[in-house]
């Protein structure tokens, strides 16, 4: 089973990266000046016995190895460490923060490619005219925008207009709606970061459908489906977007990363309860455990983003399957 | 294409320049408050307004252009010569040296690059003072960015290292650094160049990024990320236009460089 084959191999690989980003991030964080005890420490209601307790729960007096090892065992119980802001283990506050990262970067990408697709396979067919031209320079100037400057871009969109609430995932009054109101309230507030994120990656994508479909629209098959009578239409986007989506579908992957990279500031920014923020605070209270474990999750979306585009060439491209995978 | 190149050449000149020369240009002292005067639009007093502690926007503007604009050449060159140094190896030695320094370089790359950058920020300390802190960015961003470039690096130093006339040359018994100096280095500007002007502008919005949520450059220094920050204020964000300034100024930089990095690179720009 070459297929089977080829995932494991991509998983296992995955697998040795997200140790080695463990480690490094680990070791990133356990450099920083001071450990959670010194905040802690700060707050008179804590008392100097729990605080030793702690450090000796988590090694945190002890070298950075056995540090580090304690912490791998702390997986083991689905814990991930200590969180000093949250006082309690990282483990079960992950989920929630990953999920509702999804809710905006699955819906993001989606809408990102749905765009990019005709705007991109227009401007190739109309290459060198105004369509093609008003492509480039407004991929250009999105290009150019800042992820801190779209945010408050579009703060600025919903407290001038009010149409859309000015961040946060539900209103006050959230648990008292009913289930139809609930989802119309959450899909109101993630308007914004949605829009805000496709637009972010929207600008990369087309230029590469652009390329990619300039490229192919060159060759031969074109021109014989063109001169045997095959509508312009048909010939974009059946023929030639058929060839021209192989090389597309691995950008999936290197959008995820620069969508995921974004997402940690729009959510910042609109105060969406995901990864972001999460990550954020912590780095402000210096909660290493945190810290390390939002790194991991957001490195295990990255690889996941790569697996799916994996999967998706070895569907698309017959050469792959064959089983000449690099 | 040519002329856009020297256009934005030219312009990011003339930015640069004002920056340098902002303690000639500024009309004010960039911390002088004038409490009087928050939040007074753009008149003949105050060119671009003032902010909430009614400190001159424009002066504060050319200032925080020191910071701002420099982060982003200055960590990129550090960040390239990094590269330069383990790519070159890896390419050139190969062996273990390569596999070693080129696993490192796929966890860099395996974390999205805010996040990583933000983890690397946790190494250094919470509060520093701002001189300290444009320091510290540029460190941040050399470390966070080696691992792209000296992938690139690599591959170039690798391929060109095979050629025949590199070979040629150490069977006439040439020593490793003259192959390095007078063989395989000339082929990496092109890389090099590309990249620096791909990674300044990513510096810049780093810095940018990070003193906008208060971990990089603090107040009362000002940079472009730090007078972003206020606009986080519901009533600010939607009284005050004036605050959008340096939001104006990061958006002319960041084209300014990509249009200069388009003519150097050609089509997609992948950041």
């Amino acid at each position: 089973m070459p297929a089977v084959r080829y995932l494991l191999v991509r998983i296992g690989h995955g697998l040795l990266v997200l140790l080695g980003v463990s480690l490094l991030s680990f070791l990133l964080a356990a450099a920083a000046p001071g450990t959670f005890a010194d905040e802690l420490r700060l707050d008179p209601r804590v008392s100097p016995e729990t605080i030793a307790a702690m450090q000796a729960r988590y090694g945190v007096n002890r070298p950075i190895a056995e540090q580090y090892f304690l912490w791998l065992r702390s997986i083991g119980r689905g814990e991930f460490g200590f969180s000093v802001i949250y006082n309690g283990p990282v483990g079960p506050l992950l989920w929630p923060r990953v999920r509702n990262t999804l809710l905006l970067a699955v819906p993001a990408t989606i809408l990102a490619w749905l765009i990019a697709i005709p705007i991109g396979a227009w401007a190739a067919a109309g290459r060198g005219g105004w369509l093609d031209r008003l492509t480039i320079a407004a991929t250009t100037v999105v290009v150019g925008i800042p992820e801190i400057v779209l945010g408050v871009g579009l703060l600025l969109i919903a407290v001038r207009t009010g149409y859309f609430p000015t961040g946060g995932m539900t209103s006050l009054d959230f648990d008292e709606l009913g289930a139809w109101e609930k989802m119309r309230d959450v899909l109101s507030h993630f308007f914004l970061p949605v829009a805000a994120l496709a637009l972010i990656s929207l600008p990369v994508l087309v230029r590469h459908v652009r390329a990619s479909l300039v490229e192919v629209l060159r060759s031969p098959f074109i021109q014989a489906a063109r001169a045997t009578g095959v509508p312009e239409r048909r010939l974009l986007f059946r023929h030639a977007l058929r060839v021209g989506v192989n090389p597309l579908i691995s950008l999936v992957g290197l959008s995820v990363a620069g969508l995921l990279s974004a997402s940690l500031v729009i959510e910042t920014i609109m105060s969406w309860p995901g990864l972001g923020p999460f990550m954020l605070d912590a780095v402000m209270a210096r909660d290493l455990h945190v810290v390390v474990a939002a790194v991991i999750c957001s490195t295990v979306l990255l690889i996941a983003g790569n697996l799916c585009a994996d999967g998706l060439l070895y569907l698309a491209d017959p050469r792959i399957r064959i089983g000449r995978f690099p | 294409m040519r002329r856009a190149r020297k256009g934005a050449l030219a312009a990011l000149g003339v930015l640069y320049l004002s920056a340098i020369c902002a303690g000639f240009l500024a009309p004010y002292d960039p911390a002088a408050q004038d409490r009087d005067l928050a939040f007074s639009p753009p008149s003949r007093l105050h060119v671009l307004g003032t902010d909430g502690f009614g400190r001159d926007q424009f002066s504060r503007l050319l200032y925080g252009a020191r910071i701002s604009l420099l982060a982003g050449p200055l960590g990129a060159a550090i960040s390239i010569a990094g590269a330069l140094l383990l790519g070159g190896a890896a390419g050139f030695f190969g062996g273990w040296i390569d596999s070693l320094i080129m696993r490192a370089a796929e966890l860099f790359l395996a974390v999205p690059w805010f996040y990583l950058l933000f983890a690397v920020r946790m190494m250094m300390p919470l509060r520093v003072e701002p001189a300290q802190a444009f320091l510290m960015i540029l460190s941040l961003v050399a470390l966070v960015g080696w691992a792209r470039p000296a992938r690139l690096i690599r591959g170039v130093v690798l391929s060109a290292r095979t050629r025949d006339y590199v070979v040629a040359a150490r069977s006439l018994g040439a020593s490793n650094v003259h192959l390095l100096r007078k063989h395989v280095l000339p082929q990496v500007t092109g890389v090099v160049s590309t990249q620096a002007a791909l990674l300044a502008p990513q510096y810049i919005l780093a810095e940018a990024t990070l003193s906008f949520f208060g971990l990089g450059v603090g107040e009362p220094v000002p940079s472009w990320g730090n007078m972003l920050t206020v606009l986080q204020r519901y009533d600010v964000l939607s009284s005050y236009w004036w605050m959008f300034m340096p939001a104006a100024a990061l958006v002319t930089t960041i084209l300014l460089y990509s249009m200069l990095a388009e003519t150097v690179h050609d089509w997609p720009a992948v950041r």
